[in-house]
């Protein structure tokens, strides 16, 4: 279990970004330190945070304000007197530390605003106080969520320790079947890989350069959901064509990985994720016997434009079914801007949805749309756990904008491709 | 001399200390109670300072609770060595200063067998003379250990220990 006494070979994307910001040659299961270039935090952690920077570490400024990204997006806008008090006390501490990437209630999910505003680039570490920091892997960065006291750490002296994850390799072929996206990928790899099928490890995407960034976010976003330490898309196609991506990142034919899968596209139909567990995997044709009370299309899952074209495409001219509140939230302002100017929120309110503030939305079950005992929500998002969304006794079916559209016009669980 | 307690596979952090003890945890000697109250109950009061554990793959799985490593370290558990750690546990673990060592020992050893463990080249002899060298740490992680772990060192110098370029 070595990797270090091996014969010299190829590096994956994970060995070179964390080689290059270790400067030195490193392999999988090494253990470095690394500077980091991005730290985020979010409204639900921030003070947490703040208390274990200063109380525990005695730190009383961060190391670098530039570096750090703050986003009020978990329960925004406050829920409660307690969170309210808990941002003020946040907003506070991001004045007095100098932080000048704050982004208020409303800014949108802080992976999705971390992404547009380019604070995260290709070939760069950053690190989230958020399990889906592995989302930045979609631009070519080594994103990857810590808990409160890593993050103090990070804030603290600039640097994370790290060890160098093996990586398990995706190649994907084939092209999407109609109705089929993103998430039918990540979720079948859910089912196929288990919940801790990449634990310690990073998933690297190879033979998607025709897919969309939006796309891209979907996949190394939900590589959290098995296990995953970060989940990296080659950067070609889209992201190379937007961003500098620096020589020394790239798909390396020589690289070692732990495990290597293929997915043909040509065979993958919509598939959804039976609660309470996010390895649970079903094809929605189904499950025609669930009937929903909501369906949620959001987070920093699937919330984004593209997302939002997809569920109009669907309900454009209809009506959905009576007794199914759908709940559509914008991933961020920008999308949400986006998607009032080419008129897909008109088609959207004209087919019932109710629309929320960009941010998280009811995701962690906190504000904003929980559900009640014995109810039943389609979601988009990337978790399904017991409780995760309110009541322990809810029940959240995870399935793409596709299936969530089908589902909000029929009132049970469908398959688009059979509309 | 080092006592050798053995675990199984997928030992989470609620066969360590189960949640519900966590209100009673108020200080360090509270914490030394109860590791794996429940599930080993012999095992709080019989673990000497320097003794270390040996288990199966994916040790300290389940929740992210701090607590679970704190009271491994406060009854001065020396070292676990196991094929793997769930991820939560491994950071936790060395942010405390609790030493981990990534080894497929469970078959070499046995349970309540004595050892002798050396913490400078981090080797394991048995009584019958085989010599086990486990993973060797990077510096970086030598210089955290002596001062207590990632944060104390932290506490102390007010920066990491520098690993690779600047
Ligand atoms: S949308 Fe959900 S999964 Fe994404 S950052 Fe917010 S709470 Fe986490």
């Amino acid at each position: 279990m070595s990797p270090v006494d091996q014969p010299t070979h190829g590096r994956t994307l994970a060995e070179q970004i964390l080689g290059h910001a270790a400067g030195q040659d490193v392999r999988a299961g090494d253990l470095v330190i690394v500077p980091v270039d991005r730290c985020m935090t979010h409204d639900s952690l921030t003070p947490e945070i703040i208390d274990a920077l200063h109380n525990n570490l005695g730190v009383e400024h961060v190391y670098d304000p530039e570096r750090v990204a703050v986003i009020m997006d978990h329960v925004a806008p406050a829920a409660s007197v307690a969170t309210a008090n808990a941002q003020a006390r946040t907003r506070k501490w991001v004045r007095e530390q100098g932080i000048r990437n704050f982004f208020e209630v409303g800014a949108g999910v802080c992976h999705q605003v971390l992404i547009e505003e380019r604070l995260v680039l290709p070939g760069q570490v950053a690190i989230g106080s958020d399990s889906h920091a592995t989302m930045y892997g979609a631009i070519g960065a080594f994103g990857t969520g810590m808990g409160t006291g890593d993050l103090a750490l990070a804030l603290a002296s600039g640097r994370t320790w790290l060890r160098v994850p093996e990586s398990i390799k995706v190649s994907i072929s084939g092209r999407f079947r109609p109705y089929v996206s993103p998430k039918d990928i990540s979720l079948y790899l859910c089912g196929l890989l288990g919940l801790d099928g990449a634990t310690y490890q990073a998933v690297e995407f190879h033979g998607v350069d025709w897919l969309s960034l939006e796309g891209r976010e979907v996949l190394s976003g939900m590589s959290t959901e098995i296990g995953a330490k970060a989940g990296l898309v080659v950067p070609d196609g889209v992201v190379a064509e937007t961003y500098d991506v620096p020589g020394w990142l790239y798909a390396d034919p020589q690289a070692q990985y732990r495990r290597e899968i293929v997915v043909d596209l040509n065979k993958l139909g919509s598939q959804v994720a039976i609660p309470p567990e996010v390895d649970h995997i079903a094809s929605a044709g189904d499950l025609r016997d669930v009937k929903v009370d909501q369906v949620f299309v959001g987070t920093c899952t699937n919330g984004r434009l593209e997302d939002l074209h997809a569920l109009a495409n669907i309900l454009r001219g209809h009506k959905v079914a009576p007794h199914v509140r759908l709940l559509v939230i914008p991933a961020s302002q920008r999308i949400l801007q986006q998607a009032v100017a080419d008129g897909t929120l008109s088609v959207l309110l004209a087919a019932g949805a109710t629309l929320g503030t960009p941010g998280c939305g009811p995701c962690i079950g906190r504000h904003m749309g929980v559900i009640g005992a014995g109810e039943v929500c389609l979601s988009t998002a990337n978790r399904n756990f017991r409780g995760r969304m309110g009541d322990p006794d809810a029940s959240v079916y995870l399935a793409s904008p596709e299936v969530a559209g089908a589902t909000a016009l029929r009132g049970y669980i469908s398959d688009p491709s059979e509309l | 001399m080092a006592r050798i307690w053995l675990f199984p596979d997928d030992i989470d952090t609620d066969q360590i200390v189960p949640g519900r003890y966590a209100p009673y945890m108020t200080s360090e000697a509270e914490l030394g109670k109860y590791p794996f109250i429940e599930y080993r109950p012999e095992f709080a009061a019989k673990v000497q300072p320097g003794d270390l554990i040996v288990a199966g793959s994916n040790f300290g799985c389940g929740s992210s609770r701090e607590y679970a490593p704190r009271a491994l370290v406060a009854v001065g558990i020396a070292a676990i060595i196991a094929p793997s750690f769930s991820r939560i546990f491994y950071r936790n673990a060395l942010n405390l200063g609790l030493k981990l060592f990534e080894a497929d020992l469970v078959r070499d050893l046995s349970d309540g067998e004595h050892v002798v463990y050396d913490d400078a080249s981090f080797t394991i002899r048995t009584g019958a003379g085989i010599l086990h060298t486990l993973p060797q740490p990077p510096d970086w992680l030598r210089q955290t250990w002596v001062e207590g772990g990632i944060v104390s060192y932290y506490r102390k110098y007010q920066r990491l220990p520098v690993g690779g370029a600047e």
